[in-house]
């Protein structure tokens, strides 16, 4: 379980980084965290003749509030995220999140950039991003280039990003006053990757969804933004509307079938968390008891 | 002879003054490993060393056409590229069997595959380097033609006529079959007013270790002779072995086993790998390392379990059990196991089922296949998580059938604890058990009726709880009944030696080994009490073939029994040659004196008459002062070995408390309380420590743990991503209780607790799990209990 030979290089700024993905593309792989690729070399899985470590550009890291906006520089650690007091306030459910993705020693060295660029349909950030509305800034040869979550993720491990892109940070709109959330996933064991997973943003009046976001992981091959949603949305909930929407949910799902679960049992398992969530947010325990989907 | 005491601090028959018997004193290597002091054979650099990497199989089954070597032969670093072929010109194959498991039957296996493979992960070449990195990068470069062959991978088919026969020399799959049968089976089912039936199926599991099997082969062919490096729990077994297959005198021969990263049974058998490590030493004539990384360690380590097992009890309306009946089925894989065999655990399946009931209304039926799988074999707690699932599933099962609380029905059928001696309906000779003495301290340790009454109250708030109860015997002490009296030439006698040294400090060689237990630290317990030394004054050194006494070493829950007693016997020798001389020294008598805090005391007040350092010192250094005629030993060794009884039984029960989640099939381990009987305890800490450990283990396998295979017999989840082992997240606290029954077959009166944990830690959960799948009117009799499992059942998907 040895890596097999590549060259390593340390870029030095992000131009630099540009500029040796520029020249090796596909032969070169960004060394982030190092929490996926590391692992994927050593089982010889990917075998990349260049590793560019970013792991220096500080630039790449932080959080910072400006206006309406939170940015998230890309090598901003899972645990730098648990810990900021910006993200508490203002994307608290990126911090629930956070604390579902692995275990301490990954959090320490995992980053944010990292996990979105890897895009496992079956991990936290990538549906956070969904339903926190995000904006993934990648820079490349052509300069910076701004995609919305919904445009980023288009398959297992894949993005839009192009080979000579590297992903620099995203921008979250500051969660709205009067904002309320929502995030659990089911996982054998806690640190594992979600089974399916709810990440989910709502805002409430009078008893009423105001505005819901739902999004959903390990449901399909990419992080899914739920248009049931809308379902959900400005009218009173009963197990009717509920259940109509659980039925929507449905439809829109198209998950795989692994160890852990069929696609079955990832449709159920989609919709116990649908109402759960329902049920929570609107403080109704009365959804809940017919919650056996 | 049993007591209820929680935890007992001292002994009457080791009740001397600062014993350290029954306390849980610090384990003397923590120190050490805590500070990075420890020599794990992953450690080890010697001069010269190169790196053995082991091609294996992509394929279940196949014929190898040809291997082609020589571009993989140029890479850089590369020492030799070495087939099975030629390696069987320095080792020879071997046959896994044992001659008491009659009609047990494998077929030769050698340590690289020749001309065939028969699981995927068995090895076609070793590429030799000078590091592990060069010699993956040149495995890649090997490249081997393999004609596929039909891979048999369900053991329910194996023996069917259209399956293909694995080893045409055999005949046909089958490995191995027992039948029992005892008392009148069918009449007492005839007489049942109830009969229940059910399969029980258990997930193909492993033992993960933190360190991987590893080892270093250092052939020296200016001595002839040839140093193993190796994490084994079994030394001289290792020697034994290497010395027969390699054309070797057991004196040519010497196994080291310094500090070992975790075992579990895992590293008590020969693997293939590991006798081609010191072959290739041999034909290289230089030390060769392997260390197993950890994706083929899921695909050679052993594997456990893997069973299918009808069951049925007969019951009547006032709880009575009238009889039980098994028909177990397990998969192996292509060969018996070297040299323990792949037999045992079906056949102590046979042994144990029923166990601890009275009724002697026994029958059942044990057959061992061959499949094209990874080799399975003995892993914690042997056969015992089958058997108990199994009976005590049935019990569960049969209560549930008469209205009966699962207390009461255990109350109403285990062996009363003043019938001993007594004989289990399989013919396992039981000395003395404590099955209602553990079983009252259980229901008052977890509060039993309050618990029950928190589960109804719960229930109507659609919170799903449940309670499982499991009583178990465990096997430990072996004698020779195990392996030797098969052929077997793994000794199930320990020595220890010990020697007082010239500052009056003492070490102790014992042929027991360590791999986490605490063999060190209950060795020193033992030795410093009985000679009255304190126990930083004691060195244990272990796991040398050239440097300790001959013995079994660490498995099947025999270091303490064992090794613990032939420890007690050497010190008691050494200590009379002490006051032997120290009363010549001193003008009395031995009798008149005792050794208390390192020192020659007089027993009638305990007045200090001599420190051991300063009767050391004239010992060695001034014999000449002693009287003529005065020869001092001041070193003893001493070995022993259980006579009486084959197996020194332990029993004890375990109950599960968790909630279960209707809706998402999701089980939460709420709390775990375990009480057991190993007789003496000379570690409390350890003791208890054991026993959590091995239920994490058992806790493991209920919910977790299993090897997924396809149908083409490929492993499909061989990484700790996929391969879910228990983490201490979902672990409940586990409570853990003792009854003390001292086994009269030594004076230590210690028997084993390695396996109680895993024993009963399964069965506890299942019963736990239907308990709490009563209001649902459906039953699981399967290991791992997932989510995907308990949903299915519930009809939920």
């Amino acid at each position: 379980m040895k890596a097999a030979a590549f060259a390593y290089v340390r870029a030095t700024s992000v131009e630099n980084a540009l500029e040796l993905l520029s020249v090796h593309g596909e032969a070169a792989k960004l060394l982030s965290g190092g929490q996926s690729l590391v692992p994927a070399m050593n089982l010889r899985l990917v075998a990349p003749e260049l590793i560019v470590d970013i792991g220096e550009l500080t630039e790449l890291r932080g959080v910072a509030v400006k206006g309406e906006v939170l940015t998230i520089g890309a090598l901003t650690r899972h645990a730098d995220l648990l810990k900021s007091r910006e993200i508490a306030a203002h994307a608290p459910l990126l911090k629930d999140a956070v604390a579902h993705v692995a275990h301490p020693a990954i959090r320490n060295r995992g980053t944010i950039g990292g996990s979105l660029a890897h895009a496992d349909p079956a991990s936290e950030l990538p549906a956070c991003m969904l339903t926190l509305g995000a904006t993934i800034i990648a820079r490349g040869p052509g300069g910076e280039r701004r995609i919305a979550a919904n445009e980023f993720f288009v398959g297992i491990y894949e993005t839009t990003l192009t080979p000579q892109e590297l992903l620099v940070a995203v921008e979250l709109p500051v969660n709205p006053k009067n904002s309320t959330h929502f995030f659990h996933e089911f996982a054998r064991r806690h640190g594992d990757y979600a089974i399916v997973g709810l990440a989910a943003q709502a805002s409430i009046k009078d008893g009423r969804f105001a505005d819901l976001r739902l999004g959903f992981f390990a449901v399909g091959d990419r992080p899914l933004l739920a248009k049931s949603a809308s379902k959900l949305v400005d009218v009173a909930i009963t197990p009717a509307v509920l259940s109509e929407a659980a039925s929507a949910l449905d439809d829109e799902l198209d998950p795989l079938e692994d160890q852990q679960a069929t696609a079955a049992m990832r449709r159920h398992l989609a919709k116990v968390l649908l109402t759960r969530c329902v049920s929570l947010l609107l403080a109704r325990s009365d959804l809940r008891a017919g919650a056996s989907a | 002879m049993t007591s209820e005491l929680a935890n007992p601090q001292t002994l009457s028959a080791l009740d001397r003054p600062n014993s350290y018997i029954g306390k849980a004193v610090p384990r003397p290597n923590l120190d050490r490993l805590m500070q990075g002091r420890g020599l794990y054979v992953s450690d080890i650099e010697l001069p010269r060393m190169a790196y053995a990497v082991f091609l294996r199989s992509p394929h279940a089954h196949a014929r190898i056409v040809g291997i082609e070597t020589s571009a993989a032969k140029q890479m850089p670093g590369v020492i030799a590229v070495v087939s099975g072929r030629e390696l069987s010109t320095v080792v020879t194959p071997w046959v896994g069997v044992l001659s008491h498991l009659k009609g047990l039957k494998s077929a030769p296996q050698s340590a690289i595959a020749v001309d065939r493979v028969c699981w995927q992960g068995e090895a076609v070449a070793a590429v030799v380097a000078a590091s592990r990195a060069q010699a993956e990068d040149a495995a890649e470069h090997v490249s081997v033609k393999y004609e596929e062959l039909h891979a048999v991978t369900d053991m329910r088919t194996a023996l069917d006529p259209a399956t293909p026969v694995i080893h045409a020399s055999l005949g046909d799959n089958l490995a191995f079959e027992r039948i029992h049968d005892a008392g009148a089976v069918d009449q007492a089912f005839a007489e049942s007013d109830e009969v229940f039936e059910a399969e029980f199926v258990f997930g193909r599991h492993t033992g993960v270790t933190l360190e991987p099997r590893a080892v270093v082969a250092d052939w020296s062919a200016a001595e002839a002779k040839l140093t193993i490096y190796q994490g084994t729990q079994a030394p001289h077994m290792v020697q034994n072995i290497a010395a027969l297959h390699l054309g070797l005198k057991e004196s040519q021969v010497r196994v080291v086993c310094k500090d070992v990263g975790g075992s579990f049974g895992i590293k008590v058998h020969i693997y293939a790998d590991e006798m081609a490590t010191y072959a290739l030493s041999k034909l290289l004539r230089r030390p060769v390392k392997f260390v197993a990384d950890r994706v083929e360690s899921f695909n050679t380590d052993i594997h456990a379990r893997d069973h299918r097992c009808r069951g049925k009890i007969g019951v009547k309306r006032d709880g009575t059990i009238m009889a039980f009946e098994i028909d177990d089925l397990t998969g192996i894989g292509p060969y018996s196991m070297y040299p323990r065999t792949s037999a045992i655990e079906a056949n102590q399946v046979v042994n144990l089922v029923g166990g601890p009931y009275v009724t002697g209304n026994y029958r059942a039926r044990a057959r061992v296949v061959f499949q094209n799988k990874n080799v399975m074999c003995q892993y914690r707690a042997v056969g015992h998580p089958i058997a108990c699932s199994v009976t005590e599933g049935l019990v569960d099962l049969a209560a549930m059938k008469i209205a009966m609380d699962p207390v009461e029905i255990r109350r109403r059928n285990l062996i009363a604890d003043d019938a001993y001696p007594c004989a289990s309906p399989s013919g396992l000779r039981f000395e003395q058990l404590s099955h209602h003495a553990a079983l009252a301290k259980l229901v008052q340790m977890m509060d039993y009726d309050a618990l029950r009454a928190e589960q109804a109250a719960l229930r109507v708030k659609n919170i799903h709880r449940g309670i499982g109860i499991a009583s178990f015997i465990e096997v430990t002490n072996p004698s020779a009944a195990f392996y030797g009296v098969g052929g077997a030439k793994i000794s199930s006698q320990d020595g220890v030696a010990v020697r007082l040294d010239a500052q009056g400090s003492v070490i102790c060689q014992t042929s027991i080994t360590e791999q986490g237990q605490g063999s060190e630290s209950l060795t020193a317990q033992i030795v410093g009490s009985v000679l009255g030394v304190s126990m930083d004054r004691v060195r244990v050194i272990l796991g040398d073939t050239d440097n300790t006494p001959y013995g079994g070493g660490t498995w099947a829950s025999r270091g303490a029994g064992i090794g613990g007693e032939a420890a007690l016997q050497a010190a008691k020798v050494l200590r009379k040659n002490i006051l032997d001389v120290a009363a010549v020294v001193l003008q009395s008598t031995p009798s008149e004196l005792d050794i208390v805090n390192n020192a020659v005391v007089n027993v009638v007040d305990g007045a200090p008459r001599i420190d051991l350092s300063e009767l050391a010192r004239i010992v060695y250094f001034r014999p000449d002062t002693l009287p003529p005629g005065i020869q001092p030993e001041l070193m003893a060794t001493r070995h022993f070995v259980p006579r009486n009884y084959p197996f020194a039984f332990t029993n004890g029960v375990q109950a599960s408390w968790l909630e279960l989640d209707p809706d998402t099939g999701f089980v939460k381990l709420l709390k775990h309380w375990v009480v057991e009987d190993c007789g003496t305890i000379i570690n409390p800490q350890l003791v208890d420590e054991q026993i959590r450990g091995g239920v994490v283990q058992g806790l493991g396998a209920a919910l977790f743990e299993k090897c997924v295979y396809d149908e083409r017999g490929q492993l499909t989840n061989a990484n700790m991503a996929d391969y879910l082992v228990p983490m201490s997240g979902e672990m409940p606290d586990i409570d853990v209780g003792h009854v003390v029954s001292p086994t009269l077959e030594s004076e230590l009166g210690a028997k084993g607790a390695g396996e109680a944990g895993t024993a009963g830690a399964a069965a506890a959960v299942t019963n736990a799990v239907n308990d709490a799948l009563r209001p649902f009117g459906t039953i699981i009799t399967e290991i791992p209990l997932t989510p995907q499992v308990i949903l299915t059942a519930l009809g939920r998907i």
